[in-house]
């Protein structure tokens, strides 16, 4: 039983070209509906495959839906003035975030300026100078690795590194730096795309009128793919500005009296406090509307930074054009 | 009819890796005379105009051997600097390639990279070349908007003029027009006889009366060799040898 119809599946009965060219024709004179069983049979597969296709791109769209709502429908009796502008207060479970809000900004500001600059000359390095070689294979395969390094490794890393060994303690500096560093591949990733999509022939015509390649890169080729670096990097940033566990070690604490005042100062992060307040608060269940609350805001700050980054390179491209 | 020699290559070889893509290449190009270089496709005539700017010296796992000369100086030599010689060698490719920047931008470039910064020279040097490529009525009422705009002809037009503007002594142009109209093409056309008589101009064309109509010299390639090279009328009219004829007439290529 299910052999035949497997095989039903796969072998389609044989097809005799020259009467169905005429069908087609005949169909076509005649303004009469496609009646053959054959091409209907055909159009039936197409249609069940596109319809998958389809909801394929559909589950994207409407898995975003649904965790917005779930956000918004738990959340959204938790944000209030007092929320978004104030402290914690009684052991957290009262009060705003603010101060998580501006660590969080913090970290994702800083991480933005450690990795970009690095990301985009490292990029710059791959894709316009390097000769291809062994090295640069190893360099790739670095890149590779490192984007494939868990997070909570990068949170080690850091803190063995940025916190112990370089001595920064827990704070902002070496959060930001390890966030940093976790980005690196994506900005390297996606600057090296937006520089492959500049045409040779740009390039070109800069060196025929006697410019030097720096000055190609800088005046031709980095404005011309600068929309798409910014894209990726800033969508990378706004990834790891969600993180927990690079931050988690390096640069976050429990609970913060003060609002931080310089890069060495240990801050409070919306992903950290979600974690604390939700497995190690005083009270789990009496701060759930806070837990959603603070969820909501970093949600909101996740797609903002997104659809910053998004109307920034809409803006670039509609100059340039 | 004698002129100084501008460019001239001594048995010039090309590689591309193991591939000898020209072979043993001596030719002489005129001051201010137009030179077509005519042959099929992958003749080689291509690389040969890459040559003559060194553009040839971005391809990984290239090398060329033999010399080239402009004003009797190998532009190969070591002491010279590649970034000199292409101010000096203009080129307009196949396809018209402006930069997404506006026109009066895109002139402005190749000034501004050689370190002109006078505001008021960079624009009437905008405006003179505008002029000399035959754009300037066209586009004059919106040099600040963006050359990517332009129609085909223009922006290659535009492409003419940007490579004027840093005001080379030799211009190459590969295939100019191949990506034109006829009309936009008839105006290059104008622009080349123009043009020569300040420029030294070395055209590779796959259009028969194109070299015919524009060029003074010509020479045709096949297969990586110079097989022929005469003053053009006498080339079109009265070739020496049998494949440069069966080419001329379309009986190959």
């Amino acid at each position: 039983m299910q052999t035949t119809r497997v095989e039903t599946m796969v072998n389609f009965p044989p097809i005799d070209l020259t009467t169905k060219i005429e069908k087609i024709d005949q169909t076509k004179n005649r303004n009469s509906p496609p009646a053959s069983s054959q091409m209907s049979r055909r159009q039936l597969i197409q249609k069940i495959v596109f319809f998958f296709f389809r909801g394929a791109a559909w589950v994207n769209g409407v898995a975003l839906l649904i965790i917005i709502y779930f956000m918004v429908a738990n959340g959204w009796r938790a944000i209030t003035w007092t929320f978004l502008t104030q402290a914690p207060k009684d052991s957290m479970t009262k009060g705003g975030i603010l101060p998580c809000i501006v660590g969080t900004l913090g970290l994702s500001l800083g991480a933005i300026i450690v990795a970009f600059p690095i990301g985009i000359a490292s990029a710059i390095y791959l894709n316009e100078y390097a000769r291809p070689g062994r090295i640069l294979r190893l360099i790739r395969l670095g890149i590779n690795n490192l984007a494939g390094v868990p997070s909570v490794v990068f949170g080690l890393f850091g803190l063995a590194f940025f916190c112990i060994y370089l001595k920064m303690g827990v704070s902002l500096l070496a959060g930001a730096l390890t966030l940093g560093a976790m980005t690196l591949p994506v900005i390297i990733g996606a600057s090296e795309e937006a520089l492959k999509a500049v045409p040779d022939t740009y390039r070109e015509a800069s060196l025929g009128l006697g410019a030097t390649k720096l000055q190609t890169i800088f005046r031709v080729v980095l404005p011309t793919a600068l929309p798409g670096i910014l894209t990726g990097g800033i969508l990378g940033i706004s990834r790891a500005a969600g993180e927990t566990a690079p931050i988690m070690f390096t640069a976050a604490v429990f609970f913060s009296p003060r609002m931080p005042s310089s890069v060495f100062d240990e801050i409070m992060a919306l992903p950290y406090h979600i974690y604390v307040l939700a497995t190690a608060g005083t009270e789990i269940e009496a701060t759930r509307p806070l837990q959603y609350g603070t969820a909501l805001v970093l949600i909101a700050l996740v797609l903002g930074l997104n659809l910053a980054a998004i109307l920034w390179r809409a803006r670039l491209r509609k100059r340039m054009q | 009819m004698e002129r100084p020699l501008k460019m001239v290559s001594n048995h010039l070889h090309f590689y591309y890796g193991d591939f000898e893509a020209l072979h043993d290449i001596s030719l002489e190009f005129s001051e201010n005379k137009v030179t077509a270089l005519i042959g099929p496709s992958g003749c080689g005539k291509s690389t040969y105009l890459r040559c003559m700017n060194r553009m040839n010296d971005l391809i990984a796992y290239s090398r060329m051997e033999g010399e080239l000369l402009l004003d009797g100086e190998d532009i190969y030599a070591p002491s010279v600097d590649v970034v000199t010689i292409r101010s000096r060698v203009g080129m307009v490719l196949q396809k018209p390639n402006p930069f997404p920047k506006s026109i009066f931008e895109n002139i402005a470039y190749g000034l501004k990279v050689n370190g002109v910064k006078d505001k008021s020279k960079i624009a009437s040097k905008v405006e003179k070349s505008l002029i000399r490529a035959a754009l300037w009525g066209e586009v004059k009422d919106r040099l600040h908007d963006s050359a990517l705009g332009l129609s085909g002809g223009q922006q290659q037009r535009l492409c003419i003029a940007r490579a004027l503007a840093v005001e080379p002594e030799v211009l190459l142009m590969d295939e100019p027009c191949s990506a034109l109209d006829p009309i936009a093409t008839q105006k290059i056309e104008e622009l080349i006889h123009q043009l020569k008589i300040t420029y030294t101009i070395i055209i590779v064309t796959h259009n028969m009366q194109q070299a015919a109509r524009v060029s003074d010299i010509t020479a045709f390639f096949y297969m990586g060799k110079l097989i022929e090279v005469n003053y053009t009328n006498t080339l079109f009219t009265r070739p020496k040898l049998k494949q440069t004829e069966d080419y001329i007439t379309g009986r190959f290529g």
